[in-house]
């Protein structure tokens, strides 16, 4: 991997990225491991897919910038996690609302309507 | 730098899918698991793309990319089951 033909400031930019991007993903993994209720669980691994992933593919965007090979397919990943994040969320919380997870939040009042 | 960095973000993207699998053992619920497993997806897709740069392959990204798609559509087919018993009415 030849990274010392690069210009520094986009060898820095692009080491920054890369250690944000490893950061948060093990940020969102400690929630998903620590957070004591289910729904508190839900929201923890969304800064590892928005923030990570993206941190990550921003750097791998500059990456090959830097290298000459000019790649905007990366940013469909990002696009398709930050449209699909939201759906797979709301799709497990009505599988915990249905099956009556046990929280400290108390479930909607018209639940059993649905 | 640039190195440092990279075998920093695989250090951190492995240690995160460890813990999301500790969580997918030890969820009480069922859709504990299945947000656990999700989660492994979209780390995979961190490690593919990381791996992609440190190997210099162009071909990796689309490997993460049909991993990012089958992950999601398993989450959804996951969660309709666990709420519902089956995934398509």
């Amino acid at each position: 991997m030849d990274t010392t033909s690069l210009h520094p400031m986009l060898q820095a930019a692009i080491a920054l990225l890369l250690a944000t991007g490893g950061a948060f993903t093990l940020i969102g993994a400690i929630g998903l491991v620590r957070f004591r209720d289910f729904f508190m669980r839900l929201h923890a691994p969304t800064k590892a897919s928005t923030l990570g992933v993206g941190g990550v593919l921003l750097a791998s965007m500059l990456w090959h910038w830097g290298q000459g090979t000019w790649a905007a397919r990366e940013l469909l990943i990002t696009l398709f996690l930050f449209v699909t994040a939201p759906v797979s969320a709301n799709l497990l919380a009505q599988a915990a609302l249905h099956l009556r997870v046990p929280s400290r939040a108390e479930p909607p009042a018209d639940l059993d309507r649905r | 730098m640039i190195a440092w960095a990279l075998d920093f973000a695989i250090a951190c993207v492995a240690l995160a899918l460890a813990l999301a699998g500790w969580r997918v053992l030890a969820g009480p619920a069922s859709t504990d698991r299945v947000l656990a497993l999700d989660t492994l997806y979209v780390n995979t897709v961190a490690l593919v793309i990381l791996l992609g740069m440190r190997l210099a392959s162009d071909l990796l990204f689309e490997a993460a990319l049909v991993i990012a798609l089958l992950g999601f559509i398993a989450t959804v087919a996951l969660a309709r089951f666990v709420a519902r018993g089956d995934v398509i009415e």
